[in-house]
């Protein structure tokens, strides 16, 4: 099992047939896109027909997990009994997903330190066998 | 002269309190009786009601609170599909197509919310006084299109709407360059409106930008004062045509114009859409309907004599500002400071009756209503010669708005 970031709290997903194939992607640890056999375009969150050519074929493509701090908030309120606070909610704008972004949390950072545009990496934790949710950290970079 | 044209006549509200506050009698009954007030104020008798509206998946549906109040018939009954609080103004909107088009003679929109009878919005249904389920393990099952795009949000802890619209408000303070100090000062100048407002939850709390600086912090950037009340109440608006608004004791308001909707691929708005447009994500997302009501009104900003603006999280407020024109894109921090929003000498007097921020939270129901007030000069922070109101509903959400004129 991976590191536990959040051990005490955090709702489970809910998906319909739709969206399940991303969770299941998840659970083998790969961070996929939605993306359109017709025109390329990806999206995320699933959905059965491409907004840009209402195709509704598409495959799954997975993403390396590297990207930038769109946008976040750090959050000082509790939503279960023993919740780990503060804690952070980001929007992350994903490198090699067609433009796509996700929600996400920040890990492994004080909050005051984060900033937008923080170049970001991907880290998978484990809440179960058969549950894993992709949370992102500060990218180490050389130099 | 359009005889069916739509006005509104009649406005009618509870008493408002604090979340969980009124638990002696039940949001169903405050439903009824808001609606009699409304039928009430507007001089008109029960029986030729024959409409019912509202919004937000309100709990009090139409075809009981019709038979319980004895309708002879009920003829058009309308639930707006915008999400929560970008209804209350669609809700209107829907009931003054009904009268234009002969569907219903007078239409109520109500809305009625006791939150501490049920369970709290924009708390995903969590307690925080329960322990996180010890098995989060497995992925459940999504029972609506808005149930799955919240699987992801909630595994990362976004359950409060605080949370969620501190998003595009902190991405607008980078921008830019908005400051939690300029949000402040809309909650300042909302509290000083209520201190005129008897039915005001915080009518009797000032409040300074110090107390809102030194408030405590909810999701960054919100704190505690950025965030509207948790309130219960009931509040109904009547819509008629204008042959039969004509006969009525007190001044009718004008529909001038109505809009509503969403940009392309909006979805919910950031509560869940991580992949709103960049050009939209740090804006309400209301500027092209916006563009639509001025253009079938024939008015624009300049004309706004006082305004009600959907207030569930000050930054909404300020980019609502923003997408209607009032200010330039990035702009609203320094519009806000000037003093703009207030009633003393303000260019554009906003939320006389105290907003969601001070009055209640009956979802933008109440600002519809102060709109009819402030132009027939019953607001209690009243605009000398008011002749047109906008009405918003919540930014962030698919939305819509009106445009009041007085007769």
């Amino acid at each position: 099992m991976s590191e536990r970031f959040f051990p005490n709290s955090m709702p489970a997903p809910l998906a319909d047939t739709i969206t399940l194939p991303w969770w299941e992607a998840a659970a083998e640890h790969r961070l996929v896109v939605q993306r359109c056999t017709g025109c390329a375009h990806t999206r995320l969150p699933p959905a059965p027909v491409c907004p840009q050519c209402r195709s509704e074929d598409s495959d799954w493509q997975e993403v390396s997990g590297l990207g930038e701090v769109y946008t976040y908030t750090v959050v000082h309120r509790p939503i279960a009994a023993d919740q780990e606070l503060p804690f952070v909610i980001a929007v992350i704008a994903l490198e090699d997903a067609g433009g796509v972004r996700m929600i996400s949390n920040l890990v492994s950072v004080a909050p005051e330190e984060v900033r937008i545009g923080m170049p970001v990496e991907l880290v998978w934790e484990d809440m179960s066998e058969e549950l894993a949710i992709p949370r992102f950290r500060p990218r180490k970079t050389d130099g | 002269m359009n005889r069916r044209r739509a006005h509104l006549v009649g406005v009618g509200e509870s008493e408002y309190a604090r979340w969980g506050r009124i638990g002696d009698v039940t949001e169903h009954a405050l439903a009824c009786r808001a609606i009699k007030l409304a039928v009430a104020d507007a001089g008109l008798s029960m029986d030729e009601v024959d409409g019912l509206a509202s919004f937000a998946e309100d709990r009090n549906e139409a075809v009981f609170i019709a038979a319980e109040l004895g309708l002879p018939a009920l003829r058009f009954g309308n639930m707006v599909w915008m999400p929560g609080g970008g209804g209350g103004c669609a809700a209107v909107a829907n009931a003054a197509m009904a009268v234009e088009t002969g569907q219903a003679e007078v239409v109520v929109v109500y809305r009625s919310l006791c939150q501490g009878q049920f369970f709290r919005f924009g708390a995903g249904g969590a307690g925080t006084d329960q322990p996180a389920d010890p098995k989060p393990a497995t992925v459940g099952q999504a029972d609506s299109l808005l149930m799955a795009s919240l699987g992801f949000a909630f595994p990362y802890g976004l359950l409060m709407a605080a949370a969620a619209y501190a998003l595009p408000t902190r991405r607008h303070m980078h921008l830019y360059g908005t400051t939690s100090r300029q949000l402040g000062m809309l909650s300042v100048t909302f509290r000083e409106h209520a201190s005129r407002n008897p039915r005001a939850v915080m009518g009797g709390r000032p409040m300074t930008i110090e107390d809102h600086q030194a408030s405590p912090m909810i999701a960054d950037p919100h704190r505690l004062l950025d965030c509207c009340l948790e309130s219960d109440g009931a509040c109904a608006v009547v819509v008629t045509t204008e042959e039969r608004a004509r006969d009525l004791a007190k001044r009718p308001v004008q529909i001038l114009a109505s809009e509503q909707g969403a940009p392309k691929g909006y979805a919910f708005g950031p509560f869940t859409n991580a992949n709103v447009l960049d050009d939209l994500y740090a804006t309400g997302a209301c500027e092209e309907m916006a563009g639509r009501l001025w253009g079938k009104a024939g008015l624009g900003p300049a004309d706004v004599d006082v305004a009600q603006l959907y207030d569930h999280f000050t930054g909404c407020v300020l980019m609502l500002l923003e997408d209607y024109g009032f200010c330039g894109r990035g702009e609203g921090g320094p519009f806000i400071e000037s003093g703009a929003l207030s009633w003393h000498g303000g260019s554009l007097p906003t939320n006389t009756h105290g907003g969601s921020l001070s009055e209640a939270y009956i979802h933008g129901l109440n600002h519809v209503v102060e709109g009819v007030r402030s132009l027939r000069g019953e607001s209690t922070s009243p605009v000398k010669n008011a002749e047109v109101c906008l009405v918003t509903s919540a930014a962030c959400v698919p939305s819509s708005a009106l445009l009041l004129g007085r007769r």
